[in-house]
C-alpha cells in the first residue's frame, strides 16, 4: 500500500542502517541553523534530540507542559536501560538483543527498527556516560548489569532504583547546553493544542502558555513529536498526572495515522488500588524480580492469613512453576496475566483480594539485608511510604497496572509519520516494541530515538524544504491564524458549558470502564460495551462538564478538560482496534483466542500487520483502518514460549 | 477501607504575583488515611468545584516522589513533617483527626509567586545552564569502561545527582540560599573524571548565576537538609564551598 510506505532500506539486516545514513540526504553545517525544528516533549526522547540537533547547528524550538524539561515523565523509570555491550560476557549481541526484543514484542514489531534499536544501544551508554550518568559499578570501577524480564542476560544497566532520572538528566544537562548557547530556546508550561499542516505538511504548532493562557502560533521547517503515551487514557496508570494523548491526537485528526492503540501494557509489579479517592498507581520496578518471588496460597481459604503463617508447602510460585525457565523474571504481559489469573481464582490476597505476594525472604537470607537495600533501598521505602508495611519483614503485595503503551502514531524507518514533516519520538510513536514492550527497553528506544535515529534522518526530510526565509511559511499563513482560532474557541466552549459535573469525575468513569472492558482481557462482548458507552460519556461531557475560571491565566481544570475531551475521542479508537484485532498478542490478550492452557494464541496469517488507522473527521467508529504487513525475514515466527 | 479523618485547612491563595494572597479556610472531610496529601487536596477541589469555587492551583505531576514537580510548605515545612518524603508521597496517616492545617507556596524572592500554590523555579533553568553540564558532543563518546571509576565515587556522585530540583531547599532556608541545590550538581560532576575538564569554570558560573537570581548566602543553618526529600547531604556545600574557592582564585589570575 503506497501511503504506508515504510521506507526500509534493502539489504541485509545488519547493513540496513549504515547504507540508510550514507544514502540520506545531509544540510551544510553553515546552512542548518536556516532551519527550524519544534520538538514537543523534553523526556529521553524529546530532551535528546533537541539537545542534538541543537548540537548540530538547527534552530530547535523545545516545548514542554511541565515547569521545566527535567520532570518529564522519563524520570520516573526505575530500574534500567538495556545495551548489548556484553561486559558480563555472558554471551549477548546485538543480534540477541535484537532477537529478545522482537520475540519479547510477540512478533509485532518492524525488524529493521529493532535492529537499529539493537545496534545503537551501545552508542547510548557510552553517551550517557560522557554525560556524566553515575551508573551503578562494581569495585573494579567498571560497570554493574542486572537481568531483566525476557532475557537470560544480564545487559541492563542502571543507576540505583533512578535509572531515569538519570538518564534523563543527563539529556537535560545536554539540552541546558544548548540553550546556553541559543540554539535552542526552551518554553516550559506550554501545552501543544493542535497541529498545523500547510500543503500537506507538517509546519507548526499551536500552544497554550499555561500561565497567561495566550494561544500562540509557531512555524517551524518540521516537527518532531516526543510527548509521551497515553496509558493516562484508563485515569489510574503509572503515568504522571499530567501525561495525556492531546498532542498525538491533534496530529492523529490532522492526518497522521495512529498505529496499534489497543497494545497497552499492563505491569505487573504496582501497588495495588486502595480507594476510590486513589489519584495514580506507582510502579515498583521490575528488577525487584531479580531477587522477589511471586506467590499466592495455594489454597482460598489460606488468603486472609498473615502471610507468615502460611507455609512453605502451602504456597504457589506460579510464575516459577508456570514458567521454570525464566521464572520470577517472564515478561510483563504474561506475568501481569498470570496475577490476574490468580487473582480470578480467588487466590488474591490483601483486603480487597486484589494483589499477590513479592517475597524477599529468600533473598534476604541467601545475601542478607544490606545487599536488599543496597540494590532496592529506595523502593521498599518508597513502598514504606504508601503502604506503612515494612517489605523486609513482610512480603510485598502488589499487583499489574497500566504502565507503558506500545501503540502510538505511525512512523516509517525514518521516525516520520504518514503526514510529511511531522517525526514522532519515543513512546509516542509505535514502531519498536510490537505488541509488548520487555523491561529496560523504553529507555533505551528513548534515547536511540532522540540521540541517534531522528538526528540522522531529520535531515533527508529537511533537504527537500525550502532554505531561504523568503519562502518558507510563517505564522501569517491562513492555516495558522484558523488553527488558532479552532483552538480559542474549544478553550471558551469548556469554558462555558458550567454543568454539574468535575472534569476528574467524567475521567475516572471513562478509566474504569476501559480497566474492565478494555483491559488485561479483552472480549468481543467486553469491547462493544464500552464502544457503546464511550459516546454516552463524551455527550454527557459535553453539556454537562464544569470547568471553573478563566482563559487567561493558569488554570489547572481547564488543562485537564482539554486532555480529557481528547481521551474520551481516543478511548473509542483504542477499543475499535482492540475489537478489529481477532488475536490474543503481548499486551492484547482477547479471551476468545487462547491455547487450553491460557496462554496467548497469535493469528499470524491473518494478523500479522500493522493497523494505523485514518481519522474519520465525523465519527471516530468510522476511521479506517490501514495495513502495513510486517515481514520477518530474520526472525522465524514462533509460538512464544518462556517455559 | 482505611479510616478517615476531618481536617481544617489553611490554603494560602492568591489570584497572581501583583494581587496579595490571603489564607482561606476549607474544611477537608472525610479524608482516607491512606490518600497522599496530594490526593487530599483534589478531594478537597471536588468539592470546591461543586460549590462553583475556582479549585486550588498547585503544581504536581509524576506523584511519585521524583519529578520535584509538587512544592507545598505544610505547616510550616517545606514538603511536611516526613522526613525525606515529597508532598505526594506525604501521607494523611501521619495527620490526626481534628488538626488545623496551613498550606502555603514556596516563599522566595527568587521564585516569583505564579497562582496560589504554584511558583516560578526557573532560576533554577538559568543556574543549570550557566554550567551545570559536561560538554560532551554526541557521537564521540569513548567506551564507557575505558576509564574506570571507583565505586565509592561512582556512589558519592550518584548521592549527589540525586536531587530532583525541587527548590525545598530555598523555600526551607532563612536566607532563601540555593546552595543546596547548586553545591549537589557541582558536586556530581566534580567526582568523576568526565567532569573535570569544566570543573573550575562550572563552580564559577554556577555560583554568579546563584547570586544572581536573587538567592540568598548560606549561613549553615542546615534547614535545607533537614527537609530534603532526596537527602541531599550539606557536606556537599562544603564540596562546593572548595570547589569555589580554589576556581575563584584561578579566575581571579586568569587561568579559566
Amino acid at each position: 500500500m503506497a501511503i504506508l510506505d515504510s521506507k526500509i532500506p534493502s539489504g541485509p539486516i545488519e547493513k540496513k542502517w549504515e547504507k540508510h545514513k550514507f544514502e540520506s540526504k545531509l544540510i551544510n553545517p553553515a546552512n542548518r541553523r536556516k532551519y527550524t525544528v519544534i520538538v514537543v516533549g523534553s523526556g529521553l526522547a524529546g530532551g535528546a534530540a533537541a539537545a542534538t540537533l541543537g548540537e548540530q547547528g538547527y534552530n530547535v524550538k523545545c516545548f514542554c507542559y511541565q515547569d521545566s524539561p527535567r520532570r518529564a515523565h522519563s524520570i520516573a523509570a526505575q530500574g534500567g536501560i538495556n545495551a548489548a555491550k556484553n561486559y558480563p560476557n555472558d554471551g549477548d549481541s546485538v543480534y540477541r538483543l535484537f532477537y529478545d526484543t522482537v520475540k519479547g514484542g510477540d512478533f509485532r514489531a518492524r525488524e529493521a527498527n529493532v535492529y537499529r534499536l539493537a545496534e545503537v544501544s551501545s552508542a547510548i551508554i557510552d553517551q550517557c556516560t560522557a554525560l556524566g550518568v553515575p551508573f551503578a559499578r562494581e569495585y573494579g570501577g567498571l560497570l554493574a548489569n542486572r537481568s531483566f524480564g525476557g532475557a537470560q542476560v544480564s545487559r541492563t544497566f542502571y543507576a540505583r532504583g533512578q535509572t531515569g532520572q538519570q538518564l534523563l538528566l543527563g539529556a537535560y544537562s545536554a539540552l541546558s547546553r544548548q540553550i546556553a548557547a541559543g540554539t535552542v530556546k526552551m518554553f516550559p508550561r506550554s501545552e501543544m493544542l493542535d497541529l498545523v499542516v500547510v500543503d500537506g505538511h507538517a509546519k507548526g504548532i499551536i500552544v497554550r502558555n499555561m500561565i497567561t493562557g495566550k494561544i500562540e502560533a509557531h512555524a517551524a521547517d518540521t516537527v518532531v513529536l516526543a510527548t509521551g503515551g497515553y496509558g493516562n487514557v484508563f485515569y489510574l496508570s503509572t503515568n504522571a498526572k499530567g501525561c495525556n494523548v492531546t498532542a498525538a491526537w491533534r496530529a492523529h485528526k490532522k492526518g497522521a495515522f495512529f498505529a496499534n492503540p489497543c497494545y497497552t501494557q499492563i505491569h505487573p509489579t504496582c501497588i495495588p488500588v486502595h480507594g476510590d479517592f486513589q489519584s495514580k498507581l506507582t510502579l515498583m520496578s521490575e528488577s525487584l524480580r531479580n531477587d522477589g518471588r511471586v506467590w499466592v496460597p495455594k489454597k482460598k481459604e489460606d488468603c486472609g492469613k498473615h502471610p507468615s503463617e502460611i507455609p512453605e508447602a502451602d504456597r504457589d510460585y506460579y510464575l516459577e512453576r508456570k514458567y521454570p525457565s525464566f521464572g520470577n523474571l517472564a515478561p510483563r504481559d504474561i506475568s501481569s496475566r498470570a496475577a490476574k489469573e490468580a487473582c480470578d481464582d480467588g487466590r488474591g490476597v490483601g483486603s480487597t483480594r486484589q494483589s499477590v505476594y513479592l517475597d524477599f525472604a529468600d533473598a534476604i537470607s541467601r545475601l542478607g539485608e544490606n545487599t536488599i537495600r543496597e540494590r532496592y533501598g529506595n523502593l521498599f521505602d518508597m513502598y514504606h511510604k504508601i503502604t506503612a508495611e515494612d517489605a523486609y519483614k513482610v512480603p510485598m503485595r502488589i499487583f499489574p497496572a497500566v504502565h507503558y503503551t506500545m501503540g502510538g502514531l505511525w512512523v516509517d524507518y525514518n521516525l516520520m509519520s504518514n503526514l510529511p514533516g511531522l517525526h514522532v519520538a519515543g513512546e509516542a510513536n509505535f514502531s519498536d516494541h510490537g505488541a509488548n514492550r520487555l523491561g529496560a527497553s523504553a529507555l533505551m528506544q528513548g534515547l536511540s530515538d532522540g540521540y541517534f535515529v531522528l538526528p540522522s534522518t531529520i535531515s533527508n526530510y529537511l533537504a527537500t524544504q525550502p532554505r531561504e526565509a523568503s519562502q518558507k511559511v510563517t505564522v501569517d499563513h491562513p492555516e495558522f491564524k484558523k488553527a488558532v482560532a479552532e483552538v480559542e474557541a474549544r478553550t471558551n466552549l469548556l469554558l462555558s458549558i458550567k454543568g454539574k459535573r468535575s472534569v476528574d469525575s467524567f475521567h475516572r468513569e471513562l478509566g474504569l470502564l476501559l480497566w474492565e472492558n478494555c483491559g488485561m482481557a479483552r472480549s468481543e462482548e467486553s469491547l462493544k460495551k464500552a464502544l457503546a458507552q464511550i459516546p454516552v460519556i463524551r455527550d454527557e461531557f459535553w453539556k454537562n462538564v464544569n470547568v471553573l475560571g478563566s482563559a487567561n491565566d493558569l488554570n489547572q481544570s481547564l488543562e485537564m478538560a482539554g486532555r480529557v475531551a481528547d481521551f474520551l475521542e481516543f478511548a473509542e479508537l483504542m477499543c475499535l482496534d482492540a475489537l478489529q484485532r481477532e488475536e490474543s498478542c503481548g499486551g492484547h490478550f482477547r479471551v476468545e483466542h487462547q491455547f487450553p492452557d491460557g496462554e496467548a494464541k497469535r493469528d499470524d496469517e491473518k494478523f500479522a500487520h500493522v493497523a494505523a488507522w485514518e481519522h474519520n473527521t465525523e465519527d471516530v467508529s468510522k476511521s479506517v483502518r490501514h495495513v502495513e504487513p510486517l515481514n520477518y525475514e530474520n526472525v522465524h515466527l514462533a509460538v512464544r514460549s518462556y517455559k | 477501607m482505611s479510616d478517615t479523618i476531618n481536617l481544617t485547612l489553611k490554603v494560602w491563595r492568591q489570584p497572581n504575583a501583583s494581587t496579595p494572597g490571603k489564607f482561606v479556610e476549607y474544611p477537608a472531610k472525610n479524608i482516607p488515611t491512606d490518600c497522599s496529601f496530594l490526593e487530599m487536596l483534589d478531594i478537597v477541589n471536588e468539592t470546591l468545584v461543586a460549590q462553583n469555587i475556582e479549585p486550588v492551583a498547585f503544581d504536581h505531576d509524576c506523584r511519585e516522589g521524583i519529578c520535584g514537580m509538587c512544592s507545598l510548605v505544610i505547616n510550616g515545612v517545606a514538603h511536611g513533617p516526613e522526613k525525606a518524603t515529597t508532598t505526594c508521597q506525604l501521607h494523611m496517616r501521619h495527620f490526626k483527626d481534628g488538626d488545623t492545617v496551613y498550606v502555603e507556596p514556596w516563599r522566595a524572592v527568587a521564585f516569583p509567586l505564579i497562582k496560589d500554590l504554584v511558583v516560578d523555579r526557573t532560576a533554577f533553568e538559568r543556574i543549570q545552564q550557566a554550567g551545570g553540564y559536561i560538554s560532551a558532543r554526541n557521537g564521540s563518546a569513548p567506551d564507557s569502561n575505558s576509564v574506570p571509576i571507583p565505586k565509592q565515587n561512582a556512589d558519592c556522585a550518584m548521592d549527589a545527582a540525586a536531587c530532583i530540583g525541587c527548590g525545598a531547599c530555598v523555600a526551607a532556608c532563612p536566607n532563601s540560599s540555593a546552595m543546596l541545590f547548586v553545591s549537589a550538581k557541582v558536586s556530581h560532576l566534580a567526582l568523576l573524571p568526565q567532569g573535570q575538564p569544566e570543573r573550575t569554570r562550572r563552580a564559577v558560573k554556577m555560583v554568579k548565576t546563584m547570586d544572581a537570581e536573587g538567592f540568598g548566602n548560606c549561613t549553615n543553618y542546615y534547614e535545607c537538609e533537614a527537609v530534603c526529600p532526596a537527602e541531599i547531604k550539606s557536606s556537599f556545600i562544603s564540596m562546593l564551598n572548595r570547589e569555589y574557592v580554589f576556581a575563584a582564585a584561578r579566575e581571579a589570575v586568569s587561568e579559566i
